[in-house]
């Protein structure tokens, strides 16, 4: 259960643009808010507001620099939601595996007469 | 070289959840292993060690189609239906959905269509669930909840972020 609501936490902050860019943004080194608002066309209040959502989310932590006070990306949220996704994914597509294979079977029985079915 | 094109599962809108996969065979044969029973039961099975001892199909518009998933261990069984609503041979099929267990409010509605381009064709299946809460319900019970951000994109950056992880 606790699992369970951690995974909503995750998605929820991860189901807007702006966030994901940020989380984009922190994946390649941690910034502050400022550099954070630079490339986006957002004032930094929102970007602070989308900050806090991701924080909570722990997707996104401050660094120890009290100036600056840098944001950095925690994988850890993100690798538990990949894993929850690519469980669901492999999913069906082994179950699309299968209708793969069925189909070749299928169309090498229809393109020779002699074939089964 | 052909390349088998990962299944692409997106969330657009708020009642929708949305999946792509292109297969090697033209839409007729794709449109038969989908619709006769005796095709859907060799394909559309649950996890491994589950069986599908019930797939009954009438096609025909306001013919109803039944599916029973049977975990062969402990005889765990779970099973849905629904109605056929639109039938559009080999092109179109709009289904509803509804499971005996119900774990989302209400009933799915899904529309399969299929594209045939160069002998190969592109199944694109919309479930439409009644509310935001249905389909959010399916997004977190274990179906696709993922969707709400583009799966290829998170997987993306978390690459990109291992990357970084390890030089800290």
């Amino acid at each position: 259960m606790q699992a369970a609501h951690r995974l909503d936490t995750t998605f929820a902050a991860l189901a807007h643009p702006a966030r994901r860019a940020i989380l984009a943004r922190l994946a390649s080194g941690e910034a502050s808010v400022t550099e954070l608002a630079e490339p986006f066309a957002m004032s930094q209040p929102a970007i602070s507001k989308h900050l806090k959502v991701l924080e909570r989310a722990g997707l996104v932590s401050r660094g120890r620099d009290a100036q600056r006070r840098p944001r950095r990306l925690e994988v850890q949220p993100l690798a538990d939601a990949t894993e929850w996704l690519e469980r669901y994914r492999r999913f069906w597509e082994r179950r699309f595996r299968r209708l793969d294979a069925l189909l070749d079977e299928l169309k090498s029985s229809t393109k020779k007469p002699g074939g089964r079915r | 070289m052909k390349s088998a094109a990962p299944l692409q599962l997106t969330a657009p809108g708020e009642r929708e959840i949305v999946m792509t996969r292109v297969l090697d065979a033209p839409r007729q044969l794709v449109f038969d292993a989908l619709t006769k029973p005796e095709l859907v039961r060799r394909w559309l099975l649950g996890p491994p060690g589950w069986s599908m001892p019930v797939c009954e199909i009438d096609l025909r518009v306001g013919g109803k189609y039944r599916y029973v998933w049977r975990q062969d261990s402990d005889g765990t069984e779970m099973g849905m239906g629904g109605v056929y609503r639109e039938i559009v041979v080999p092109e179109r099929l709009v289904t509803t959905e509804r499971f005996d267990e119900a774990w989302y409010p209400g009933e799915a509605v899904g529309t399969l269509v299929l594209v045939e381009q160069r002998g190969r064709t592109t199944v694109t299946q919309t479930m439409r669930y009644e509310s935001r809460e249905a389909r959010d319900a399916v997004l977190k019970s274990g179906m696709e909840k993922g969707v709400a951000a583009s799966y290829d994109r998170l997987a993306d950056l978390l690459a990109a972020t291992r990357r970084g992880s390890t030089q800290s």
